[in-house]
């Protein structure tokens, strides 16, 4: 089906007014491909609606000030910095974390030898949820996922050698967010650094968890009066710490639209910094240390409109809204990750040029830091080689492509605008239905964007086996004999033993009576509106585990069950 | 846990299948669409939710009086959970129930599982028409044995 596409502006000339009807002529009699795949050319990976041709009438309703501006200005539209990457590469910063503490370290140093600026710690599941590695819970995940970290002696392993009041650290972890930052301050303090000059993220955004990621620990309520306690910690006391990456990854892995994950990260967003003014805190003391966290999936330009549409709702938003008025309350800084969900165990090279396509629209949509999925991640941790391919790859798109060249480099494209547009409606759109609920935390709790989630993933799913859409190598240009290679690595049980010993050492080895003291007091900060973040760096000085601190909490807080849906 | 009924069979009892995680693996995706795949092709579908002990999904296989068990987990912990359902299975005497599972999953340990008796691996990309094909054909299987 051809459409009036391409546009016939109010002021469009005879001349081009008879260009375009000749245009729509021969798109009419033109006719479209059949073959398999085609079947979805007509819309974005989420369903968008796209025309064969976009054009003037497309952005006929855009004003130029109000809507777009220049880099650096309100509403951020085509960049939060004036002259972008002119000014400043984005951050080139690869998740890592596997086995054990010192594992992981000896991966650090080499990232950090080849040039990466930054590190961000990938923690194991039972880390993530709350389990020392001899849990019994813990059985088979230690140190699969990410790097296993019980106490703050592993923390100290982990940062060995490493200069924490230089580099800066992003650490994803979320239930136990505050003792991770209550291990890394006490880590530094160790080391005679004062938390005060230690630079990182923790991405600490526990309603995506119940929403996409399901790490959880504690209900949502107490869950996020700790994240705003630690908001709070940290405006006060480390200057240089951003405390919250809100996350959209792990919603869109989920399954979701890029409209849903820009509409349900920023709605969590906004829950936080409304959680904080009813603190009492300033808004402008805290919003410039908020940042964000995005997916970068395979459709290249329905990203780039998302990360535009993302910075455009937020200023607006924060200003508007919220009453900010420090510009940088208004930025909407965020770090992005390529679409490990977009990845195939088939013909897993493949994936080393998605990668490349979806690191390339993260930086065409303005991104401030960028992690490259490595080509063998679908099928287990990535070697080092795998980790080396993608890291390269962000520094050939950074110093051979040129896209650095010129900030907003598609801003006016009549196609890229009207899809900044529209994805922005249709984030909106779910505002409206998320506010109808009482805010996030309630829809959360009502099931609403799980539902919504789950939704789009089986409507995705469905599409590519209808053969709606192709995914290469998976339903079509398969390799049949396909031999997979040996080259993976793989966590071996005696990482998960060796852990179990090396924590219950930690438990032999300190003063008991000044962990069971610890436990108590934070127990009882917990019962009362206290700040937890004083008496959980006391529980860590004091060399409590993670499991161990987490079982304080539950007492208090008790455990979050999921009401299961499909 | 939530349960479903399906749009109305032919006289014999639709199959029952259960799809399960297990573990601290939070990865949910996968589990929800093939339940939903499995459902909308007229099966009856029990998902057990998250966290789920080997011990667990087994016993909600035998009250549920399932036909097979399906367990997803990318959580890296596959050589550790499906040979510990396997165990679980034969313990309480219902070796013959279709156990097969999904997720990232490296060729020579999904070769590995199916020696230890997981019936079928799908690994990331399968498609689902493949994976319902397989749960009618050794479901079916089990229940003219029942009789």
């Amino acid at each position: 089906m051809i459409e009036r596409a391409s546009g016939l502006g109010p002021d469009a000339t005879p001349e081009y007014r008879e260009l375009i009807e000749r245009w729509e002529a021969k798109a009419e009699r033109t006719p479209p491909r059949r073959d398999k795949g085609s079947g979805a050319v007509d819309r974005t990976i989420s369903d968008v609606p796209l025309k064969t041709l976009y054009g003037p009438d497309d952005v006929a309703h855009i004003d130029l000030t109000r809507d777009l501006g220049v880099p650096g200005e309100f509403p951020y539209t085509r960049g939060i910095h004036p002259t972008m990457y002119r000014s400043r590469l984005w951050t080139m910063r690869q998740f890592a974390g596997f086995g054990n503490a010192k594992q992981t370290n000896e991966r650090y140093h080499f990232l950090l030898s080849q040039g990466q600026a930054g590190l961000s710690v990938a923690f194991d599941m039972p880390t993530l949820m709350g389990y020392d590695s001899d849990s019994p819970k813990a059985l088979g995940e230690v140190g699969k996922c990410g790097v296993a970290i019980d106490s703050v002696r592993d923390m100290e392993t982990l940062f060995d050698g490493i200069d924490l009041g230089e580099i800066t650290t992003s650490m994803t972890i979320n239930g136990p967010a505050a003792i991770a930052l209550a291990q890394y301050i006490v880590t530094a303090e160790n080391k005679g650094i004062p938390r005060a000059k230690l630079g990182g993220t923790l991405q600490a955004d526990i309603l995506k968890e119940y929403i996409a990621q399901k790490e959880w620990i504690f209900p949502p309520r107490p869950h996020v009066r700790i994240i705003i306690d630690m908001m709070e910690f940290c405006t006060r006391e480390m200057p240089r710490w951003n405390t919250i990456s809100v996350s959209g990854y792990h919603i869109r892995e989920a399954g979701s639209t890029a409209a849903q994950e820009l509409a349900f990260t920023l709605a969590d967003g906004f829950a936080y910094v409304e959680g904080a003014i009813a603190r009492g805190m300033n808004v402008d003391d805290f919003a410039p240390r908020l940042s964000f966290f995005f997916n970068s999936h395979s459709d290249f330009f329905e990203e780039i409109a998302k990360f535009r549409a993302a910075r455009r709702i937020y200023a607006r938003r924060m200003r508007d809204q919220y009453g900010a008025k420090d510009p940088r309350s208004w930025q909407l800084r965020f770090h992005t990750q390529t679409a490990g969900c977009s990845a195939t165990a088939q013909q897993p090279e493949n994936n080393i040029v998605r990668v490349a396509f979806e690191a390339m629209a993260a930086v065409l949509g303005g991104t401030q830091s960028l992690h490259t999925n490595s080509m063998d991640e679908v099928l287990a941790l990535p070697t080092e080689k795998s980790v080396e391919i993608a890291l390269r790859t962000q520094q050939v798109l950074a110093y051979e492509t040129g896209v650095t060249s010129v900030a907003d480099p598609l801003g006016g494209s009549y196609f890229v605008e009207a899809l900044t547009d529209e994805i922005e409606r249709q984030a909106l759109e779910y505002f409206d239905r998320i506010a109808e609920f009482g805010g996030m935390v309630q829809a959360v709790e009502a099931g609403f964007p799980q539902r919504e989630i789950a939704d789009a993933s089986y409507r995705y799913q469905r599409s590519i086996e209808s053969g709606d859409r192709v995914i290469v190598g998976v339903n079509a240009f398969e390799k049949p004999d396909e031999v997979q290679s040996p080259d993976l690595l793989k966590i071996g049980v005696e990482i998960e033993r060796g852990q179990a010993r090396s924590v219950q050492d930690v438990r032999a080895g300190r003063d008991a009576a000044a962990v069971e003291a610890s436990l108590a007091a934070l127990k009882r900060v917990c019962q009362s509106d206290a700040n937890v973040m004083p008496a959980l760096i006391e529980c860590v000085r004091a060399v409590a585990t993670e499991g161990e601190i987490v079982d304080a909490m539950v007492e208090v807080f008790g455990r979050y069950t999921e009401q299961t849906q499909f | 846990m939530a349960t479903t009924t399906t749009k109305p069979q032919t006289p014999a009892r639709p199959l029952r299948v259960i799809v399960a995680k297990a573990g601290l693996d939070g990865h949910d995706r996968g589990a929800k669409v093939i339940a939903r795949a499995l459902r909308d092709a007229g099966m009856e579908v029990i998902y057990t939710g998250l966290f789920q002990t080997p011990e667990q999904i087994v016993q909600t296989a035998i009250q549920e009086d399932a036909d097979g068990i399906g367990l997803s987990i990318l959580s890296g912990a596959h050589m550790t959970l499906f040979p510990l359902v396997v165990e679980q299975l034969k313990l309480q005497g219902v070796g013959d129930i279709v156990f097969f599972g999904g997720g990232t999953i490296p060729n020579d340990d999904a070769a590995e599982l199916k020696r230890l008796g997981v019936r079928e691996i799908f690994t990331p990309g399968a498609p689902l028409s493949n994976i319902i094909t397989f749960v009618e054909r050794e479901c079916g299987k089990r229940r003219e044995l029942e009789g």
